[in-house]
């Protein structure tokens, strides 16, 4: 294979957009959550699993958590595109981190209604 | 006035240094570039480019004391002694404070900085109104010194692959010129991990133009427009 500089990849305008509109969601769950929380009288185990028995709660957090994998892996991306230069190990780590970021949404769905 | 200037001559010098010059000046209602010349007479040595000496060509673009600007427009009574003059960071440097321009070059020419329009030219000129022609305020206005890009370090990391402000403000100029044609294959040709959206709006760009123009705003709008055109 020749060495030539090669751009011209045709997408970036998804992920850009995923991420602001990610960083949106997640900065509407975490004020909505943090507000609600402070708000309550009391908060222990009963209360926390009340909160979380609801399907509503559940599902916005599962939103919540996607989103939050998706911002991280275009963020994660982004840095080993900067600093990592060997397409191969770069391959390896964009790979690896799809991977971690997809058993990390399995194992909260398995949180959220196991509980 | 203390100076401490980098100082590197590749046919002699194995590695840069530090040169320190003081030089006896009236700083008020002189620039830089002013004390910059007399000090070449003291030591002829010392290599810089300059050329139209009022922030017009952008020529003597160079870090002083941390922060890129033009020598010939920076009044040398703004600065605190001793004004540290270093070459553009994140280019080759040729000589002194001469860097090698190549690879910023390159990037703006692959913006395709002029006007694509396939329309047989008209007798007299292709027209404009007036609004329209507002729009190109703030972009037409660069002189490619090229402080802006070597001061953003996503142009630091890929010099090679991220077009940089001064190339993207330029790329918007010609996307934003009604009497362009070639908008959509622009869009595409920008549409890249690497040559668009390396920007990561860290703004040094906008924080050192000498003539006060706003490459991020310009890569703003440049992304407003693809969004535009998908959905």
């Amino acid at each position: 294979m020749v060495n030539r500089v090669v751009v011209g990849a045709h997408y970036g305008l998804r992920d850009w957009l995923i991420q602001r509109i990610s960083a949106v969601v997640m900065a509407a769950y975490s004020l909505t959550m943090a507000v609600y929380l402070l708000m309550l009288p009391r908060l222990d185990y009963d209360v926390w699993t009340g909160l979380f028995s609801s399907l509503a709660v559940r599902t916005f957090t599962l939103l919540f958590l996607l989103c939050l994998f998706f911002h991280a892996w275009i963020g994660i991306r982004d840095i080993v595109m900067d600093y990592v230069n060997s397409a191969g190990v770069r391959l390896v780590i964009h790979v690896l981190v799809v991977l971690v970021s997809l058993l990390y949404t399995i194992w909260s769905v398995q949180i959220l209604w196991g509980m | 006035m203390k100076f401490k200037i980098y100082r590197y001559n590749p046919d002699t010098d194995t590695a840069p240094y530090m040169q320190d010059y003081d030089l006896d000046i009236e700083a008020n209602g002189k620039m830089l570039l002013d004390a910059i010349l007399l000090l070449k007479e003291q030591d002829d040595s010392l290599s810089v480019r300059k050329s139209c000496r009022e922030g017009v060509c952008g020529s003597d673009a160079m870090n002083i004391n941390g922060r890129n600007g033009l020598a010939c427009t920076t009044p040398l009574a703004s600065l605190k002694e001793p004004v540290v003059l270093r070459p553009l960071p994140g280019l080759p440097v040729i000589r002194d404070l001469i860097v090698d321009m190549t690879q910023f070059f390159k990037q703006y020419h692959s913006i395709k900085p002029y006007l694509i329009n396939n329309d047989p030219p008209p007798e007299t000129e292709r027209l404009q109104s007036p609004e329209q022609r507002a729009h190109l305020n703030g972009l037409y206005e660069c002189i490619l010194c090229g402080c802006c890009t070597t001061a953003c370090p996503s142009f630091w990391w890929n010099p090679d692959k991220f077009v940089g402000p001064a190339g993207l403000l330029q790329a918007y100029r010609f996307i934003a010129d009604t009497r362009d044609q070639a908008t959509s294959e622009r869009l595409d040709d920008l549409e890249d991990p690497y040559r668009l959206f390396r920007c990561h709006t860290i703004m040094n760009c906008v924080d050192v133009c000498p003539k006060e123009l706003n490459p991020t705003e310009a890569i703003g709008n440049i992304k407003d427009m693809m969004v535009k055109r998908l959905v």
